[in-house]
């Protein structure tokens, strides 16, 4: 038995990137996911609109952030509570209260926000005890509406995300073997004779998994709509476009991670080091606007948060490509510098004797 | 390198390191078209190196490498290169597209190359079931596929058996004839001295170079057989075991016992290397 140890203890020594993977990873993802791992609303984004929104926003409480107020100028000609009601599609904002209309204020409230909802019907009934005169006197006789998930179901809002979880595992963990499994078996010495070019091998890897990907999330979102129920209100094009986008993304992910590990071990921990915080950061679990700004940057670098943006966006709220396009350029950005990395990558060993 | 003709592709003055130890150490080689040249040496010789160097596999730290475009190189790695889990007709179709062969062309050149190796056979056999002979034969057709100016395979026999050997030893004469350069790698020496010209590579450096005529010339002194090993140490040295006898190299002008032998090329090398060993000036 002890040999077998100290030959494992040498094995290991060996393979240093897993030795520094057990032993720094645990310590960065605790702390980096101690500081994400907050279901804890302390502002909602709030818009208001109507005559009295200028009375609203002075007498707001503190949970609820002011994101904006109806201009009758610059919001053309739409009414208050049509403008009230993008705002809310459009994601800028949880809620959004609308004055002017008998009896009381009306207020709207996200239902794929599902945290910030849930803090806003909290507040809303401690006010409606009557503990704060001044702004029941604003809200207390409200009419409260929750739109897109009316029951705040967790389902409807985790099935689109997790759409993307999904294909996150089966994307870059497949593609994460397909590089370092042809270095393995002697094959990548012979591509590198071969007279193809570096963008060639990297498509030529991607394609055939880009296919099966796509096929995969079409039946992911078919299933999650017909059996739990989960609306796809929106346009399936742009739904079509970001999900495009994403699993590029995701694949080229894996094969970058390929491409930059010796050993297929290797490769599956990197991807599933890469899985993780994507699952916990992308605002799938834990909302975006409770991880603290120190960590929440690393969540606008993962492909994921993009995707669960525009699947939620889509599916549940309607939301157009125009109010969505930030999300697709940041995906097509992450899409060019996978690309280019693994390019540069597949020419260092493809071509190793150019460009030197 | 004796002549070296300019219209050959080869290498020139290349080194290579790998960390701290030097793989190889200005080397140079030049591979004719119409001829084979085959590098021999020990295992960790630099062999593979130089061979991966000259097909483009691998970047030299120094030196330079001649080689024509990739479309016209055939490569045999010591992986074979082949796909396991491809079958043989789908690993060379692979292979032909990317080289931009056109389907009926490949098509015919896989029949007949199949067919001469002896696995049309095994045609629709996954290439990770076959032996590792099989293997290695798919591999040299697979490099034979785009009719390369310059084909380079390394250590294509090792581990074929005898009936196979001939059958890629014809492969590789009959490339050669038809114009192309081939340069490949043995442990074996009687393969070797069937080559037109021959590098001995060891320690990452040329011991010998020529063609295989040329390097028996090039010994100094005698070799000669005696029945025992030698018993004075400096004899002793200079000796080595072959065929159930032992052969004592003697250089110019010391004498011995025992009977002069016509040395081949097996004697050369080792000749060779006992004098980089015994008079590391030499080198």
């Amino acid at each position: 038995m002890r040999a077998m140890i100290v030959k494992e203890f040498r094995q290991l020594r060996r393979d240093r990137r897993t030795l520094a993977m057990m032993i720094v990873m645990p310590v960065l993802l605790l702390v980096i996911l101690g500081y994400a791992a907050s279901f804890d609303v302390s502002a909602v984004p709030t818009v208001v609109a109507g005559p009295g929104a200028a009375a609203v926003a002075k007498v707001l409480p503190k949970t609820f952030q002011l994101a904006g107020t109806y201009q009758a100028g610059t919001a053309g000609a739409q009414t208050p509570e049509a403008w009230a009601r993008d705002q809310l599609r459009d994601g800028h904002a949880a809620v959004a209260i609308v004055t002017g209309s008998a009896p009381g204020p009306q207020v709207l409230i996200d239902g794929t926000q599902l945290f910030d909802a849930q803090k806003t019907l909290q507040e809303l009934s401690a006010l409606g005890s009557g503990t704060a005169a001044t702004t029941a006197s604003v809200t207390g006789s409200a009419s409260v509406q929750i739109l897109y998930n009316p029951e705040l179901k967790t389902s409807y809002i985790m099935i689109p995300g997790l759409a993307g979880v999904i294909l996150v595992f089966v994307g870059t963990v497949i593609t994460s073997l397909g590089v370092v499994r042809e270095r393995q078996a002697g094959t990548l010495e012979q591509l590198a004779v071969m007279p193809l070019r570096p963008a060639d091998v990297f498509l030529g890897k991607i394609i055939p998994y880009f296919a099966v990907s796509v096929a995969d999330l079409a039946i992911v979102v078919a299933v999650g709509v017909a059996v739990f129920g989960v609306p796809f209100i929106g346009s399936a094009a742009v739904f079509g476009l970001g999900a495009l986008l994403f699993v590029f993304v995701t694949l080229g992910l894996g094969v970058l991670i390929s491409s930059v590990s010796q050993t297929q071990g290797q490769a599956i921990q990197l991807a599933v080091m890469t899985l993780l915080p994507q699952v916990l950061l992308s605002g799938l679990i834990f909302p975006l606007s409770s991880i603290v700004a120190g960590v929440r940057w690393i969540a606008y670098l993962l492909p994921l948060t993009y995707f669960t943006e525009i699947s939620r966006g889509v599916m549940l709220r309607a939301q157009p490509l125009t109010s969505l396009w930030p999300s697709f350029l940041y995906l097509a950005l992450l899409g060019a510098v996978v690309t280019a990395l693994a390019t540069l990558r597949f020419r260092a060993f493809l071509a190793p004797g150019e460009g030197r | 390198m004796s002549g070296p003709a300019p219209e050959g592709w080869g290498a020139h003055g290349v080194s290579v390191r790998f960390g701290t130890r030097q793989a190889l150490d200005g080397v140079s080689l030049n591979a004719l078209p119409g001829q084979v040249t085959v590098v021999v040496g020990a295992d960790g010789a630099g062999k593979t190196t130089l061979l991966r160097c000259i097909a483009g596999a691998l970047a030299p730290g120094q030196g330079t490498v001649r080689r024509p475009d990739p479309r016209r190189i055939g490569y045999l790695p010591p992986s074979t290169g082949i796909y396991g889990d491809l079958s043989v007709a789908e690993n060379l179709r692979f292979r032909s597209a990317s080289y931009g062969i056109p389907a009926p062309e490949a098509q015919r050149h896989v029949s007949e190359y199949l067919e001469r190796t002896g696995l049309a056979a095994a045609r629709d056999r996954l290439a990770g079931q076959l032996s590792g002979g099989m293997l290695r034969k798919l591999g040299v057709v697979a490099a034979l596929l785009p009719e390369p100016e310059l084909l380079v395979l390394d250590e294509p026999t090792t581990g074929v058996d005898p009936v196979s050997r001939a059958d890629l030893w014809w492969l590789i004469a009959s490339t050669a004839a038809g114009g192309a350069a081939v340069l490949m790698s043995t442990s074996y020496l009687d393969e070797a001295a069937r080559a037109a010209q021959v590098l001995v590579l060891d320690a990452g450096r040329a011991l010998a170079e020529g063609t295989p005529a040329e390097i028996v010339a090039a010994i100094p002194g005698t070799i000669t057989v005696v029945a025992e090993r030698p018993a004075a140490e400096d004899e002793r040295r200079r000796s080595w075991r072959r065929a159930g006898t032992w052969r004592v190299w003697r250089p110019p002008g010391v004498p011995g016992p025992g009977e002069p032998v016509t040395p081949d090329l097996q004697d050369a090398v080792c000749v060779a290397a006992l004098r980089r060993e015994l008079e590391p000036s030499h080198a």
